[in-house]
C-alpha cells in the first residue's frame, strides 16, 4: 500500500477524520472546500499533528505508534495551492533548495516541465503557470518518496491547467511516484485520480 | 567648518553610536525573534521590560546603569574583579547607555520584520528537507534583513542622540564621554559659544536625517517584498 492513513483532528469547530488504504498511482481526495482536505495533506507532510491515528507511506510509519517524523525527514514532495517559491532566490536556487548534492543534470530530470529557460528569473517575474511548474520541479528534485498536491490547478487558466495536468500525469505514469492530491473539481479528480476518495 | 575639537566630538559620537548599535544588534535580533516566534509564560512582562527605556525617564535608566555597573554593582564589581576594567566615565559606558536606550526601537523594527516573514514559505522549506536551523539561515534571516537593517540604522541614530542616561551614567567628560548632545549642552552653558552650538546641532540634525531616510527606505523595501540578499 502506498498510503495508509487513519487520522482524526479537531480544528476549531470542524472535525477532520479520514481512513484510507491506497495503492500505487494517484489518490485524489475530492470534496467541497473547507472540509479539511488540505489539513489531511499537512498532516501527511508533518506540518500539522493529528489528535490521534496513524500515517504510513510504503509501510514506513510517519506518525503514530509513538512515532512523529519531523517534516524535513518525511521526504514529501509537497506542491501547495500557491507556488510558495522563495522570493529572494532565483528559479535555479528554488529548484535546488531540496536537492542536496544531486544537482548535476537536474535540468534533464525535470526537462518535461519546460522550465529550462526560466532558471535565471526571479519568482515575482513568473506567470502563475510557470511558478506552479517550478514548484512541481522543486518538489520532484527534493528526492521525494511521494507527492502531495493541494489544488495545484485552481489558480490557473484553462491552457495552463492542461499544461500542469500533463506534468502530473507524467509523474504518475513515468516517474511513478505515489501521489496524494486534493481537489474540489470533479473533472480533475476523474482525469488524474487512479482512485477518488470522497470527503 | 568644524575645528579639531569638534571633529573629535563627531568622531567620538560615531564610535559610541556604532559600537552601541553593533553590540545591541544580535541581542535585539534574538529578543525580536523570541517575541515574534515563541510563546512562553511571562512574555508580556519581558516585552514590557524591553520597552521600559522608551518610557522611563532617561535619568532613571542612567541611575540604574550606575547601580549595575558601579564598583559595587553586580556587573561593575564582576568586571573590576575579573578583568580590572570599569566603564564609568569611559566611552564604553556611553556606548552601553546608548545601546540600552536604543534597544526597544531596534527590537520593535526587527520584530515586525520577522513577523512579516511568511510562515508558509518556512513550511515549504521544511517539506523540502530543511531542518529548523537551515530554515532560519536561508529564509527567516534573509527575508527579515531589510527590517533588521532598518532597526539597526534607527538604533544608531538613537544612540548618537542619547543624552539623559549617558550624562547620568558616565558624566560629561570631554574626549571620553562627551558625545554630540552632551557637547551641545556644555556649549549652551558657555557664553559666546553660539556658533559651536549651531555647527554641532546641524551635524546632529544631518546625521539623524540621513539615518531616518535610510531606515525608511529599507522599511519600504521590506514592505515591497524585495530583498537585500
Amino acid at each position: 500500500m502506498s498510503f495508509e492513513i487513519d487520522i482524526e483532528k479537531r480544528l476549531g469547530d470542524a472535525h477532520v477524520a479520514l481512513t484510507l488504504d491506497a495503492g500505487d498511482g494517484a489518490t485524489v481526495l475530492f470534496g467541497p472546500s473547507g472540509i479539511g482536505k488540505s489539513s489531511v495533506l499537512n498532516m501527511v507532510a508533518g506540518l500539522l499533528a493529528p489528535d490521534r491515528g496513524r500515517i504510513a507511506v510504503d509501510g514506513d510509519t510517519l506518525f503514530g505508534d509513538g512515532v512523529d517524523v519531523p517534516p524535513e525527514r518525511r521526504r514529501a514532495g509537497y506542491v501547495f495551492q500557491e507556488a510558495r517559491l522563495f522570493p529572494h532566490m532565483r528559479v535555479r536556487a528554488n529548484l535546488l533548495y531540496g536537492a542536496g548534492d544531486e544537482t548535476e543534470g537536474f535540468e534533464d530530470r525535470i526537462g518535461f516541465l519546460g522550465i529550462g529557460h526560466l532558471l535565471d528569473r526571479w519568482p515575482r517575474t513568473l506567470s502563475g503557470g510557470e511558478a506552479q511548474r517550478v514548484a512541481i520541479g522543486r518538489a520532484l528534485l527534493s528526492r521525494p518518496r511521494f507527492l502531495l498536491l493541494d489544488e495545484p490547478l485552481s489558480s490557473l487558466d484553462r491552457a495552463r491547467r492542461e499544461e500542469i495536468t500533463r506534468a502530473i500525469e507524467h509523474v504518475r505514469d513515468v516517474v511513478k511516484l505515489p501521489i496524494l492530491m486534493v481537489t474540489h473539481d470533479p473533472g480533475e479528480a476523474e482525469r488524474i485520480g487512479t482512485r477518488v476518495v470522497r470527503m | 567648518m568644524l575645528n579639531a575639537t569638534e571633529w573629535g566630538i563627531v568622531a567620538l559620537s560615531l564610535r559610541v553610536g556604532g559600537v552601541a548599535m553593533l553590540v545591541t544588534l544580535p541581542v535585539a535580533f534574538a529578543l525580536a525573534w523570541l517575541l515574534a516566534r515563541v510563546r512562553f509564560p511571562g512574555k508580556v512582562i519581558v516585552d514590557a521590560a524591553i520597552h521600559l527605556p522608551l518610557v522611563v525617564p532617561p535619568v532613571v535608566t542612567g541611575w540604574l546603569l550606575l547601580l549595575a555597573f558601579g564598583p559595587n554593582g553586580p556587573i561593575g564589581g564582576w568586571l573590576q574583579d575579573w578583568f580590572g576594567i570599569t566603564v564609568l566615565f569611559r566611552w564604553t559606558g556611553a556606548a552601553i547607555a546608548a545601546g540600552v536606550m536604543a534597544l526597544p526601537l531596534m527590537v520593535r523594527a526587527m520584530r515586525i520584520s520577522i513577523e512579516a516573514v511568511d510562515r508558509r514559505l518556512e513550511n515549504a522549506a521544511r517539506t523540502l528537507g530543511a531542518g529548523p536551523w537551515r530554515v532560519f539561515w536561508t529564509l527567516t534571516l534573509p527575508l527579515s534583513i531589510p527590517g533588521v537593517l532598518a532597526g539597526a540604522v534607527l538604533g544608531f541614530a538613537r544612540s548618537i542622540g542619547e543624552f539623559g542616561a549617558t550624562i547620568t551614567f558616565v558624566s560629561n567628560v570631554p574626549g571620553e564621554t562627551q558625545t554630540l548632545p552632551l557637547a551641545i549642552y556644555s556649549a549652551l552653558q558657555q557664553p559666546g559659544a553660539d556658533s559651536m552650538v549651531w555647527r554641532l546641532s546641524c551635524i546632529s540634525v544631518g546625521l539623524s536625517l540621513i539615518a531616518l531616510i535610510a531606515s525608511e527606505l529599507l522599511t519600504r523595501r521590506a514592505g515591497r517584498g524585495l530583498h537585500v540578499l
